[in-house]
């Protein structure tokens, strides 16, 4: 059954606002001049060849690279001008999938799950068992909780770590590369699990991907990065009928 | 004429590519400079930031358990082992020399205070930079290519906090506990040595052994033990957290913590010694 998509909030209601965004590293200028608005409830992905900068820009947004230039709205504040604290206060906000799941090797599922709560001294043993429960329960792994990270596949560490950034209810998300390695089944599974995540939690997101089925399952809006800026931006189906040749070349 | 001509020509040529080669090997050798005092700088805030982050609450109590159980519970019976086998060894070797001298009866005593000066602490050392050195480096390393410490960091964790003040607290905690531990074991090597070609009760032997001892030969020799076990949790915390070379980095954060820690061990040694023998005779 085809996946249905998320009606997106209305223009002037962004939950992220990039604006002019510069980063170089050494004489390589990986981003030139970004600007991006993401309205709330809406899904944004972003393409762009290897190298093209793209989790550059997503890195950017979490504090994890510090931009050379530019401004970073997230929530109404500018990331760029926020302390260590702030900043802390800011990414539990944030969801991100990392590429590889990022899961703790050391702890077991459950402890991966529990380890965003640590500092949530207001919520109580049993409540945060619960929202571990629930949090399982919503990527389908329920049996999971007790086993080490090792001893799951490669979908179900994806799904552990959507699991586990989603137990703090981001508001914003953002998905690095969310089905490379995996079979066109998992991805697809994957693809539907971040359009449910979008529907139940309302969230806003980027997906950053090279895989063309999951940015047709994902997106409300698309970008294409080339040479540090956007080449071009539109829906799915605006995209693939465009005119340049190199954006037409994604979809074949 | 032409002959001589031609050799010149050749040697002037020569001369003139040593010469050419002359700025690349200055600038080589500028470079290899250059990365040295940058590591050094790099490894002074990364010293000054866990100083920073050690002071300042909240403590990670439970990661410090963990780490402590691991670094020290973990390693005791490597460091059982080679005490045992470093003083018995130490023991059938002097024998011999004590003999000549009809100084047997010192044995007991010398040993030990060989043990608890610099044999115990050295080498409880030299293994734990291998063995928690180059797993702490490789850990961390590897953390760092899955992005795990990214992770952490993006969920509003600390991560430096959570992983770098709880292991090396863990290392210069568990290293003086590691070597009491060393010390006693090699004694009873030491005890098994003295057996074997002798009758000696073991209420004697440790009488002896204890007799020459006092507080000047086990104060500062646990003093130092802080020191390496600090060096050796800062080193390989430092290797991993800033590997930055893929699978390939995970390798050689493990290989530079483990030689750089022993190589900092024996230097921190010599300047305790240094030290020590400015107030003890």
């Amino acid at each position: 059954m085809e996946a249905k998509k998320v009606d997106v909030g209305k223009k002037n209601d962004s939950v992220l606002e990039i604006q002019h965004l510069q980063k170089s590293f050494g004489s390589n200028q990986v981003l030139k001049d970004i600007s991006i608005s993401i309205n709330k409830s809406e899904n944004l992905v972003v393409l762009g060849k290897s190298g093209s900068g793209k989790s550059v820009l997503i890195k950017c947004l979490v504090g994890l690279i510090d931009p050379d230039e530019g401004e970073i709205i997230v929530l109404g504040q500018n990331i760029t001008d926020l302390n260590t604290e702030e900043l802390n206060t800011i990414r539990k906000k944030i969801g991100f999938l990392f590429q590889s799941g990022a899961l703790y090797d050391s702890m077991t599922v459950k402890e991966n799950l529990l380890f965003p709560l640590r500092d949530s001294k207001k919520i109580s043993k049993e409540e945060k068992n619960k929202l571990v429960d629930e949090a399982l329960k919503n990527v389908g792994l329920e049996d999971t909780k007790e086993k080490m990270p090792s001893e799951l596949s490669g979908g179900m560490r994806k799904r552990l770590g959507l699991a586990r950034t989603l137990i703090l209810k981001p508001e914003i998300m953002l998905y690095d590369e969310p089905t490379t390695g995996l079979d066109p089944i998992t991805s697809k599974e994957i693809s539907e699990l971040i359009l449910d995540v979008q529907k139940k939690y309302n969230t806003s997101s980027i997906i950053i991907t090279h895989d063309m089925a999951c940015a047709k399952i994902t997106a409300n809006r698309m970008i294409v990065l080339k040479d540090g800026v956007i080449a071009a931006e539109g829906t799915y189906e605006e995209l693939e009928k465009s005119k340049d040749k190199w954006v037409r070349s994604f979809f074949e | 004429m032409e002959k001589l001509l031609s050799k010149l020509s050749a040697k002037s040529v020569k001369a003139v590519s040593v010469i050419a080669k002359i700025p690349q090997k200055i600038e080589y050798h500028y470079n290899i400079f250059q990365e040295f005092f940058i590591d050094v700088s790099t490894f002074s805030i990364f010293i000054g930031r866990f100083l920073k982050e050690m002071i300042k609450p909240p403590y990670e109590l439970n990661e410090l358990m963990r780490q402590s159980y691991l670094v020290g519970y973990k390693s005791l019976p490597l460091v059982g082992i080679t005490g045992f086998i470093m003083g018995l060894v130490l023991t059938v070797q002097s024998r011999p020399t004590l003999a000549e001298f009809g100084a047997e009866s010192w044995l007991p005593a010398m040993i030990s205070v060989s043990i608890v000066r610099e044999i115990g602490p050295v080498i409880t050392a030299v293994i734990c930079a291998g063995k928690v050195g180059s797993g702490i480096g490789a850990e961390l390393a590897s953390m760092k290519v899955t992005e795990q410490i990214d992770a952490m960091e993006v969920s509003g964790i600390n991560p430096f906090k959570y992983i770098i003040v709880t292991r090396v607290l863990a290392t210069t905690i568990m290293l003086p506990v590691l070597t009491v531990f060393n010390d006693v074991i090699s004694m009873l090597g030491s005890f098994v040595g003295v057996n074997i070609k002798g009758d000696v009760s073991m209420h004697l032997y440790f009488s002896q052994a204890l007799s020459e001892m006092d507080f000047t030969d086990v104060f500062p020799s646990l003093v130092k033990t802080i020191f390496f076990g600090l060096v050796i949790g800062l080193i390989a915390c430092y290797k991993g957290y800033y590997s930055n070379k893929g699978t390939e980095g995970v390798g050689q954060a493990a290989n530079s913590s483990v030689v750089l820690a022993s190589l900092m061990i024996f230097i921190i040694d010599v300047i305790a010694v240094q030290i020590t023998s400015l107030f003890i005779n």
